[in-house]
């Protein structure tokens, strides 16, 4: 169960299965599993969430502080994603500084979220030029198994939606007092990351740690939808192996459906 | 009305005088480090990147070997100047990412497997920045493996397309990626094994309706074609220069 790669026997066997549409878990290829989700798992953060998906776990919190606005941006608030993969959440992650997953993770939620214009950054200028607030969505898996990115991008999201901005005493934050405020969310824009994985030549959806392993790409998507119109905010291809136009026009006719049927779990799980 | 758009968007020009499906006026030349094992320069305009090729050699340490198949492994970063604000030198999360997904960009066309226990090591910087620089080092770094003599069994491609607002456009400029207004600015850095209908970069930041990639693709397609053709030319142009000299 602990053991460090998968083997190129275990690999074999799921090119296969996956060729002739099954799966170990009896799953058909683009089914998610079982998602649960859990709202303001910490007092102390500004919002914060667990969310599972099979036994993938994620813990997603929310902090404000006060900052500095970038040179580029001086008239709007900051978003910081971050990521730690910590050792306690499989025999995979190391102690020490950050390997490539640990950096890309975060970056693919904080670009599904920053491009669909979910947060309405302008509004979150204490003083023009000199102070914002800036918004650190930080990521913890408790327990990886597989697809840790789409897992990830819901805790953000239900992490944001219950923020609450902390009040501010002159020039300092009061986080113990009672706050009200919610942050600026622009309303109806709430964005999901679809993760197509690719096995020899058949795409599937929502792989455990195994599956995952034995993947040659993977694909992220961040799609979000504005009154009636659906948008692709966000696209990264991953992995040595490559995607033909035809595998990419059928994951545009999957996607759409795909985000409906997710924001209908996402609701009931709420 | 679906009619009068199609027009509108044959006709389009944009601030630097380009139709939309134009990429800017691209140079290409190979053996620019005499140094390295291969070498070449990609300019779109005034993105300029060089990569150079190291390789295959030794890897170190040992255990990083593999004894099925060579390594390849990409840098990428920017020059200090090659931006209005210095880019502090060193790596960052960013130039961290570009390097990762460079190498899964060339890696489907090399046969990595010839070279065992061995890395082939890619450098590739921007000497000036003026958006698309990935895709002009992806363009140079092909283009330096095959100079170094790497078996491939093809060249890689690489340009963005966007969106302003509703309008797609082609290799755009910096100018062009921060534009405001509408739909707001969309890009799409995509690369493209030259003689398959293959992907192998695919990298979106924006707001573009998933009806539209297929537009995307084919226009992709046509540019990668292009891009093509100037890259053999350069590489044609350093043989008969060895044959010569």
């Amino acid at each position: 169960m602990s053991s460090m790669t998968i083997s190129n026997l275990t690999k074999e066997m799921l090119k296969k299965m996956f060729s002739s549409k099954k799966r170990f878990d009896g799953r058909d290829l683009f089914e998610y599993r079982e998602l649960k989700i859990e709202k303001d798992i910490s007092k102390k953060a500004e919002g914060s969430a667990r969310v599972c998906l099979g036994k993938t776990e994620v813990l997603v919190g929310v902090k404000l502080a006060i900052g500095e606005p970038y040179p580029d941006s001086l008239d709007k608030g900051n978003l910081t994603v971050s990521a730690d993969l910590l050792p306690l959440a499989s025999p995979r992650f190391e102690q020490g500084p950050p390997g490539f997953n640990a950096i890309e993770l975060p970056r693919l939620v904080d670009r599904a979220i920053r491009e669909s214009g979910m947060i309405d950054l302008s509004k979150l200028v204490i003083k023009e030029k000199e102070k914002v607030w800036t918004i650190f969505i930080d990521i913890y898996p408790i327990n990886d198994d597989g697809n840790l990115v789409d897992a990830s991008t819901i805790g953000a999201i239900i992490a944001l939606q219950n923020t609450k901005i902390p009040v501010l005493e002159g020039e300092t934050i009061n986080y113990e007092k009672k706050r009200s405020e919610p942050l600026p969310l622009v309303e109806g824009i709430a964005p999901i990351s679809i993760s197509f994985y690719k096995i020899g030549n058949s795409l599937f959806l929502d792989p455990t740690r195994e599956e995952e392993e034995a993947c040659n790409a993977r694909i992220t998507w961040g799609i979000s939808q504005i009154k009636d119109q659906k948008f692709i905010n966000s696209c990264q291809k991953s992995g040595e192996a490559t995607f033909l136009s035809e595998e990419i026009e059928e994951m545009m006719k999957i996607l759409p459906k795909k985000f409906e049927e997710i924001n209908e779990k996402i609701k009931k799980a709420k | 009305m679906e009619k009068e758009k199609t027009r509108d968007s044959k006709e389009f020009i944009r601030s630097d005088g380009r139709k939309w499906n134009e990429t800017r006026p691209m140079i290409a030349k190979v053996g620019v480090i005499p140094n390295a094992d291969g070498s070449a320069m990609f300019a779109f305009g005034d993105t300029i990147a060089i990569a150079a090729v190291y390789g295959p050699r030794q890897l170190h340490p040992q255990h990083m070997q593999d004894p099925s198949s060579g390594i390849l492994r990409c840098n990428y970063d920017l020059l200090s100047f090659s931006v209005y604000d210095r880019k502090k030198p060193g790596p960052s999360r960013r130039s961290q990412e570009i390097s990762k997904v460079t190498e899964w960009a060339l890696s489907p066309v090399i046969d990595l497997e010839q070279f065992p226990n061995t890395v082939i090591d890619v450098q590739i910087y921007i000497i000036q920045a003026d958006a698309g620089t990935r895709t002009a080092g992806i363009n140079a770094a092909s283009m330096a493996l095959a100079h170094a003599g790497i078996p491939m069994k093809d060249l890689v491609c690489s340009v963005a397309v966007g969106k302003l607002d509703k309008q797609i456009i082609v290799d755009l400029t910096k100018e062009e990626e921060d534009f405001e207004g509408g739909e707001g600015p969309t890009d799409f850095a995509i690369a493209k094994i030259a003689n398959s209908d293959e992907f192998s970069l695919m990298q979106l930041d924006g707001k573009i309706p998933p009806e539209r990639i297929k537009e995307v693709i084919s226009v992709v397609k046509e540019t990668c074609a292009k891009i093509y053709e100037v890259q053999k030319k350069a590489l044609k142009e350093a043989v008969e220069k060895t044959e010569n000299s």
